[in-house]
């Protein structure tokens, strides 16, 4: 629009090398990480994602790896659960795992006088957790009262009916957490044997961010992962074909305000045309006061809080989604704006105006997402994941730049195609 | 290299804190690891200052504010924002009400002309006015009327502060937001949305000088209003009796309890009771190492989980809770009994060194990881300083933290004083 914004965006693109500040750190053993050597504020944060995830669960038994991962700091080693946890907290040290579908993740945040220690608990955790008895049935009984919780939140109910009619037939079909079902059929053999499945070098992938050097992360690197096995076998996972368009499904549920889900088949993360499609859905339903789907739903009509879309781009079926939560009595009016601007942006494309400022402000935004520690090592733990490449951050905001309209409008017919997608509707929806 | 560590009690950043003539305060706080810069601006008016009524007009006014001025006509302003490739938004809390940004440093001037801007310009016409209260509606049903646990919650503060304002969604109550027009906030805008009655927090990669230029050039140029709001909320009176509610509501799977206790803030408390306090529900319900989990979740498996939280920050007497969600077969009057009695038990058998350590460990620890992030940072100081403390307060809190004694944690439990209490039990209504 105006000059300073496209100074902005060229000093933005032209600013120091991120390649050049990531060290890529080789272990003895052969375990490899990247590290942002940093000194700035005394603090280490490690970021690591494992591939293939919940995924990997046995057929039929969601939430295996969800149950493992949640056990994790529940004892290891000497230490019980509680002696655990205290040394934790004696160390200041924080700790966490996680499960999705594609990845087991895990986070480490120490303050780096307390470094020796925090490794050491990660590598107790990872590879002497105790899994006895009583923890797993306490871990278990603390998953299924979030399931029974969430099994009545409507949000919760269209999120899972949503994945559920996206990914029929497909492991994606199931939460990561598992169901009421699957959860207590669980036992202690299972859990070890998805650790002894996934806890492999192959796919582990790990990013430093703070105030440690290379041959000390090195060493640390050596005794917490250095023993895993060099090669993985995961089972492989069915690419999923398609997401059934043109389908809506109603459950009825007595609340005042209908929760709804939307959206089909996306792109993959290593599409050639991931990128553009990123700027075509923040047109659609990204920005938080900027998109089309804001202006139409929200500030123009008042239809609802939030309304809102993005790309999830799972490795083995990417899909499109969006969301919002609207009163019973204007469902069948908010749908129908959704669907009118989706199949506006597949036909007509965006205009350049739409173009530009979407272009500007992923551009602008992108240090914003980089500018903690623990940010800058989520980014990045994905870009190694996905093998993006070390120069990945740098070229990102060219990429952009160069997108034209008739990219826009070609990726858009081919993210939205004839508009059509599966939506779910948890409520007492009314014109539909 | 080696990383140098930093007295651990004391923060890393110079932060300083300067009065502009008419009354606006400011708060700069650098860091210079990423090219970004954090604007906030905080209102010392929240929704505890609500005209009666009125309820939700501070929330409301938040989101007219994206309305537009003379100057710069609904959009601009988000607009602007977003080719900048910045962040923005806002939020409304019982004592204050804040607006930010977060953009590339070159871009702080803009920033600052803009919001200083709609301190005084904002323009509103019902057909800008009317969809929003819509949206607002919209965003009360989806928090609040389709989930029986917030509704739960509702009540609870309600009975809690049965004469204060805190008693009050701030949101506000259904009724009162449908009557809320343009007059009403055009009102309650003239008189809180002054210099005299703001504070501005700019964190980031950022000189002090220059800030302090700029805000003279921007905020620096509008009027004291001269008649700085005053709070005078009716204060809480004294009411013995124990309160109970119960919500029985089909949509309920899991059940749970809670119990909140009226309690001295940060403001309200005789010095070194509020650390007292925060140390003590650190021990009592602070994650995995606290003593209630140890009890209740891992030694007698009576709860699938536990806790509690102490909201310190506010103006006046503020509120501390504990919850349980009980373990399947347990009745949550059986909970309610093992809580009261493992609080007894806690009361009896003191605290040890390493227990006390431990608590005060982790408390400081959480502040000084806030230093990664210049929002978290400005978080600190803005809110800080909108219910009326000293930057220096701030400052010295992980000092206060650390002279909290053993004594003093246990003279603390006389503020769980069951006698006073308000219980909330959350069931499944199994007639409907």
């Amino acid at each position: 629009m105006d000059q300073s914004v496209k100074t902005s965006a060229a000093k933005t693109s032209a600013a120091k090398s991120h390649a050049d500040r990531i060290q890529h750190v080789t272990s003895a053993s052969g375990v490899e990480a990247w590290l942002v050597e940093d000194y700035t504020v005394p603090i280490i944060t490690v970021e690591g994602l494992i591939e293939g995830g919940a995924s990997q669960d046995p057929s039929g038994k969601p939430g295996v790896l969800n149950l493992l991962m949640g056990l994790l700091d529940e004892g290891a080693g000497p230490y019980d659960a509680t002696a655990f946890q205290e040394r934790l907290d004696d160390y200041a040290i924080e700790m966490s795992f996680g499960a999705d579908r594609d990845h087991a993740s895990l986070h480490l945040r120490s303050l780096a006088r307390h470094k020796d220690e925090a490794f050491a608990m990660l590598g107790l955790a990872l590879n002497k957790a105790l899994l006895d008895a009583p923890s797993i049935e306490r871990v278990r009984a603390q998953i299924m009262a979030g399931l029974r919780h969430e099994s009545s939140d409507p949000d919760v109910m269209a999120q899972r009916r949503f994945f559920a009619e996206a990914f029929a037939g497909h492991p994606y079909a199931q939460s990561a957490k598992g169901t009421l079902q699957s959860v207590p059929e669980i036992t202690r053999d299972d859990l070890l044997a998805m650790q002894a499945h996934l806890f492999t070098r192959q796919h582990l992938h790990l990013v430093v961010v703070g105030a440690i050097d290379a041959d000390d992360l090195a060493r640390m690197l050596d005794d917490v992962f250095g023993a895993w096995p060099v090669q993985a076998a995961l089972r492989p996972v069915p690419t999923f074909v398609d997401v059934p368009r043109n389908k809506q499904v109603v459950i009825d549920f007595d609340v005042p305000q209908s929760s709804i889900r939307f959206g089909a088949r996306g792109l993959a993360r290593t599409d050639p045309d991931f990128i553009t499609a990123t700027v075509v859905n923040h047109i659609l339903g990204g920005g938080v006061f900027s998109s089309r789907l804001f202006r139409e739903v929200r500030e123009k009509r008042g239809l609802a809080y939030s309304v809102y879309s993005h790309l999830a781009p799972f490795a083995h079926g990417p899909l499109y989604v969006g969301g919002t939560s609207t009163k019973n009595e204007r469902v069948g009016e908010s749908l129908s704006i959704i669907a009118a601007e989706i199949l506006s942006l597949a036909t007509d494309g965006p205009n350049d105006e739409e173009l530009n400022t979407s272009k500007n402000f992923l551009i602008g935004s992108h240090a914003l997402r980089l500018d903690t520690s623990s940010k800058l090592a989520g980014q990045l733990v994905h870009i190694k994941a996905h093998a993006l490449g070390r120069d990945y951050l740098d070229r990102r905001n060219a990429m952009i730049e160069v997108i034209t309209l008739q990219d826009a409008a070609r990726v858009a017919k081919r993210l939205y195609g004839d508009g059509q997608m599966l939506s779910v509707i948890v409520g007492r929806p009314e014109g539909l | 290299m080696s990383g140098v560590d930093h007295d651990p009690l004391s923060f890393g950043a110079p932060v300083s804190h300067h009065v502009l003539e008419n009354g606006l305060e400011v708060v700069i706080i650098p860091d210079h690891r990423s090219p970004v810069a954090t604007h906030m601006v905080w209102y010392r008016n929240g929704s505890a200052d609500d005209p009666q009524g009125q309820s939700g007009i501070a929330h409301f006014l938040e989101h007219l504010m994206f309305k537009g001025t003379e100057k710069h006509p609904q959009g601009a302003f988000s607009d602007l924002v977003t080719e900048l490739g910045g962040e923005e938004n806002a939020f409304t809390s019982m004592d204050y009400t804040a607006y930010y940004q977060r953009v590339a440093k070159e871009h702080l001037g803009r920033m600052m002309e803009l919001e200083s801007d709609r301190m005084q310009g904002l323009v509103l016409e019902d057909a800008v006015v009317l969809p929003e209260r819509d949206v607002v509606l919209e965003e009360r049903r989806m928090r609040t009327d389709s989930d029986p646990a917030a509704q739960l919650g509702e009540s609870l503060a309600a009975a809690l502060f049965a004469h204060h304002p805190y008693g009050t969604p701030i949101i506000g109550w259904m009724h009162e937001i449908e009557g809320l027009g343009r007059e009403e906030a055009l009102a309650y805008y003239r008189r809180f949305y002054t210099p005299d009655n703001a504070i501005l927090v700019v964190a980031g990669d950022v000189e002090v000088e220059e800030v302090l230029a700029l805000a003279q050039q921007t905020y620096g140029q509008i009027k004291a209003s001269g008649h700085k709001p005053v709070r005078k909320r009716p204060q809480e009176p004294v009411l013995r009796g124990q309160k109970r509610i119960t919500l029985a509501d089909a949509k309920v799977e899991q059940p749970s309890w809670q119990r909140s206790y009226l309690v001295p803030s940060l403001r309200t408390a005789e010095k070194g009771v509020s650390e007292a306090i925060e140390v003590l529900m650190q021990v009592l319900a602070g994650g995995q190492s606290g003593y209630l989990h140890r009890k209740l979740v891992v030694e007698q498996q009576k709860a699938v989980a536990v806790g509690g939280w102490y909201h310190a920050t506010t103006c006046d007497q503020t509120r501390l809770l504990v919850y349980a969600v009980p373990s399947e077969g347990v009745s949550l009057e059986a909970i309610e009994k093992a809580m009261e009695d493992t609080l007894a038990d806690f009361a009896r058998e003191g605290l040890d060194d390493k227990t006390l350590t431990r608590a005060k460990t982790r408390l400081i620890a959480d502040a000084f990881y806030a230093q990664d992030s210049q929002t978290a940072m400005a978080r600190m100081f803005g809110s800080a300083l909108a219910i009326g403390a000293q930057v220096q307060e701030v400052l010295d809190w992980p000092a206060a933290i650390d002279a909290v004694t053993a004594e003093q944690v246990l003279a603390a439990l006389k503020w769980l004083d069951h006698s006073k209490s308000v219980s909330g039990f959350l069931l499944k209504d199994e007639a409907a």
